[in-house]
């Protein structure tokens, strides 16, 4: 692979001149968010508008990150999550009231514009079995309040932390679940229904509330603001592209609810590819010629994994590409830097371990975290996403770059100095020599761990096979999760096998 | 030991003190070594034969006292050059595991930028009798015990220098080899005829190889002497019970 070429292209998306770059369209990681998305990319390319696709970018902060710095130019959003998330402001009154109040501030404050409502409503809703609502007569959440000492909550992570999820509802309510635990959107709707909890957090719009016959629970108090979707348009494009700002405003007030719950049905139950959602949505509202020639249109719902994995092919090598040249380069730097740190420790003595222990610290950070600091300075695309997986690939290397050079053979080492050899030679040709194995395997415990956090880059927008896996997450499709998982896994092992063999041809006195 | 003006001294250290924390290696040690003589420092171990040893290529600085090194004083001279001049063989060969023999015999020639360095340390591995197309190619891991030994003493040899330091060289082998390893090099050192300090804790090996032998205690030198004085004529209690201990009685006698 060339590396020049590739960093060229790299640096090249993710911060590309602002003129006749095309629109960047992203998304949340679930699926509403994804087919909101596609369904605006598709309007956009209806009425001429070259379109960049980014799905399912992190969370709330690395996509309101990414449009605030101008990395991606709209992502549907929804009224409540700006007020509260965003802003950090308190619930308060109407929709219409929060869509002003946010209008204001976020034009205000980042020079984000939301653009006119798309029509429904998606709020929390705090769902239970139809068998519990029946039994402990669970109609509200005031109901849900008397009966929570004796029910487990699995909710999301992110609704557990977030002052309008369970702290708030918690303290308006009275809540006090047996127990709460974090369960991943994929698997929290089966959790419910195989009676692993009793209550969880959903989207009120959710598909799959109606295909496991739940409850949800009326919010009797209003502790949850209104949560009105819409366009979240940057800056940029609200000002330079009047043409792109008019197509996606088509779509203001055309979506109702019910429709909405229809055709995310569609997508996480009836696994109908998004795009083709997206299209059938956009058709029947009148927004798409229906003559319009669809290329990948068949429901793969019917075919095997090995069918489905198949079909995929050329999908799959394209990010298995993506993702093997994002782990080559990082890989590359990291050794470039952390092999000469090893050996400067070494000669440092005493700090080294103050130095390594500071190096360790970063493998602790959240990788989500870590890419949500760096947008303000790098964006999203390719190169945050290398920045990240260089600073994870340090500490391996750097830590048995050290080890290996300090305790290599002493004996060999003592008798190198006895018979005059100075310092640096007996570095460079005695104990980095001596060290190689050590190192190499430091070598091969970065790209391993490196394979699999690089799925972390879907998270930006800098594909891989993380893209299927995120996806499949938001989407509850396991078919889609194993496409990215099965060759992140090969991948790994055959990274860790070509090391193997760099290994055996480096190792001294073979 | 020998009356100065006759010979040259080759090493001579003077009043050395050396302390490692609570521990007091060298407590005012002089030592004078004559050219071409071998001189085997004998003791316990702590006895401080070994930091003596070190002393004299400034793997160890003493805290006081001079050494000097065919009249210079070492203090003065860099450490590095000093050492590629002087011959090293610690007790284990310490060879480099990662370069083949010749590689390694080569080691001190290549450091002083001889051209002849390949030359030089093939016939020093046939002077230790290791014939260089057989073991030049070899790793050090495929060679016995004593033959890793014999590699080590080559590359000590190998730039001819005129004065070596062993550090218990034949301490680690089985006792045929460290007999046949000890004759051979009898026989080296008697061709070459270079100045030798052997540390040793085997009062046997110092009778055989040694024209002097010093004995340490405790970081002072009991007792310094030809082989033979020393056995006929111990001058404190305590070599008289190391040599009642080693039973070197009868070799005495022998001898």
């Amino acid at each position: 692979m060339n590396v020049l070429l590739f960093l060229a292209l790299a640096t090249q998306t993710s911060m590309s001149p602002a003129e006749a770059r095309p629109v960047i369209v992203a998304s949340k990681p679930f699926g509403e968010s994804y087919l909101l998305a596609e369904m605006f990319s598709q309007l956009l390319e209806a009425r001429g508008v070259r379109v960049d696709r980014r799905p399912g970018l992190g969370a709330t902060e690395i996509a309101f990150g990414a449009l605030r710095a101008g990395a991606i130019d709209v992502y549907p959003e929804y009224t409540g999550t700006g007020l509260l998330a965003i802003l950090g402001e308190q619930p308060l009154g109407s929709s219409g009231e929060v869509f002003q109040r946010v209008s204001r501030e976020f034009r205000g404050r980042y020079g984000v514009r939301w653009l006119a409502p798309l029509g429904f409503q998606n709020s929390y809703a705090i769902a239970v079995r139809r068998a519990t609502a029946d039994s402990l007569h669970l109609s509200t959440l005031s109901d849900l309040a008397v009966a929570s000492r004796t029910l487990r909550a699995g909710l999301t992570p992110d609704f557990i932390g977030r002052a309008d999820g369970l702290p708030g509802l918690q303290r308006s309510y009275g809540l006090r679940f047996r127990d709460v635990r974090a369960l991943g959107p994929a698997v929290k709707y089966q959790a419910l229904a195989a009676g692993q909890v009793d209550v969880i957090d959903g989207y009120s719009t959710d598909g799959l509330i109606a295909r496991y016959d739940l409850v949800v629970l009326s919010d009797d108090r209003h502790f949850f603001p209104p949560y009105e979707a819409a366009a979240l348009v940057s800056a940029r494009l609200a000002t330079s592209d009047p043409r792109a700002i008019a197509a996606l405003g088509e779509l203001s007030g055309r979506l109702d609810e019910r429709q909405m719950r229809a055709l995310n049905q569609r997508v996480e139950v009836e696994r109908t590819p998004v795009p083709v959602v997206a299209q059938d949505a956009l058709s029947s509202l009148g927004l798409l010629s229906t003559t319009s020639t669809s290329s990948v249109r068949t429901s793969a719902n019917d075919r095997s994994l090995v069918g489905y994995l198949s079909g995929q092919r050329a999908v799959i090598a394209r990010l298995t590409g993506r993702h093997l040249e994002l782990v080559a380069v990082s890989l590359i730097v990291a050794v470039l830097l952390a092999v000469p740190i090893g050996l400067a420790l070494e000669r440092a003595g005493g700090q080294a371990e103050g130095v390594i222990r500071a190096v360790g610290v970063l493998q602790t950070l959240p990788g989500i975290a870590l890419l949500a600091f760096m947008i303000p300075l790098l964006g999203i695309g390719v190169i945050p996403a290398l920045v990240a997986l260089v600073l994870y690939s340090l500490y391996p290397i750097v830590r048995n770059t050290y080890t290996g050079v300090r305790d290599a053979d002493p004996a060999a080492v003592s008798a190198a100095h006895a018979l005059g050899m100075t310092d640096r030679q007996i570095l460079r040709d005695v104990r980095l020599p001596l060290a190689t194995p050590i190192i190499m395997a430091g070598i091969r415990t970065a790209a391993v761990i490196d394979v699999g956090t690089a799925t972390l880059a879907a998270f930006i927008g800098a594909g891989g096979l993380g893209e299927p896996i995120v996806a499949g997450l938001a989407l509850s499709d396991t078919r889609m999760i194993l496409s990215g998982a099965i060759p992140a896994a090969l991948l790994a092992i055959g990274v860790d096998a070509g090391l193997a063999l760099v290994e055996r041809l480096t190792r001294p006195g073979r | 030991m020998t009356s100065p003006g006759l010979k040259q001294t080759a090493l001579d250290a003077a009043h050395l003190t050396k302390r490692f924390g609570p521990l007091l290696a060298l407590d005012d040690v002089s030592l004078s070594v004559p050219v071409g003589a071998c001189v085997a420092l004998v003791g316990e171990s702590g006895s401080g034969k070994t930091t003596l040893l070190r002393c004299f290529n400034r793997l160890v600085d003493p805290d006081a006292g001079t050494v000097r090194v065919d009249g210079v004083d070492v203090a003065t001279t860099d450490p590095v050059l000093l050492r590629r001049r002087i011959g090293y063989v610690p007790q284990d060969g310490g060879l480099l595991p990662h370069w083949r023999v010749l590689r390694n015999v080569e080691l001190v020639l290549r450091l002083n930028a001889d051209t002849r360095a390949t030359e030089r340390a093939s016939s020093a591995l046939s002077l230790v009798g290791l014939d260089p197309s057989t073991f030049g190619e070899r790793w050090p891991r495929e060679l016995s015990g004593g033959q890793r030994q014999r590699v080590a003493i080559a590359r000590a040899l190998a730039a001819e220098p005129s004065v070596v330091l062993l550090d218990e060289p034949f301490g680690a082998l089985d006792a045929i080899t460290r007999s046949e390893l000890q004759e051979s090099f009898a026989a080296w050192r008697a061709r070459l005829g270079m100045t030798c300090v052997l540390v040793t804790h085997d009062l046997h090996e110092a009778l055989l190889l040694a024209t002097h032998i010093a004995v340490l205690r405790r970081g002072r030198i009991e007792q310094i002497a030809a082989p033979s004085t020393l056995v006929a004529e111990p001058v404190t209690e305590y070599v008289r019970t190391l040599l009642q201990r080693a039973r070197v009685a009868q070799f005495a006698g022998v001898a």
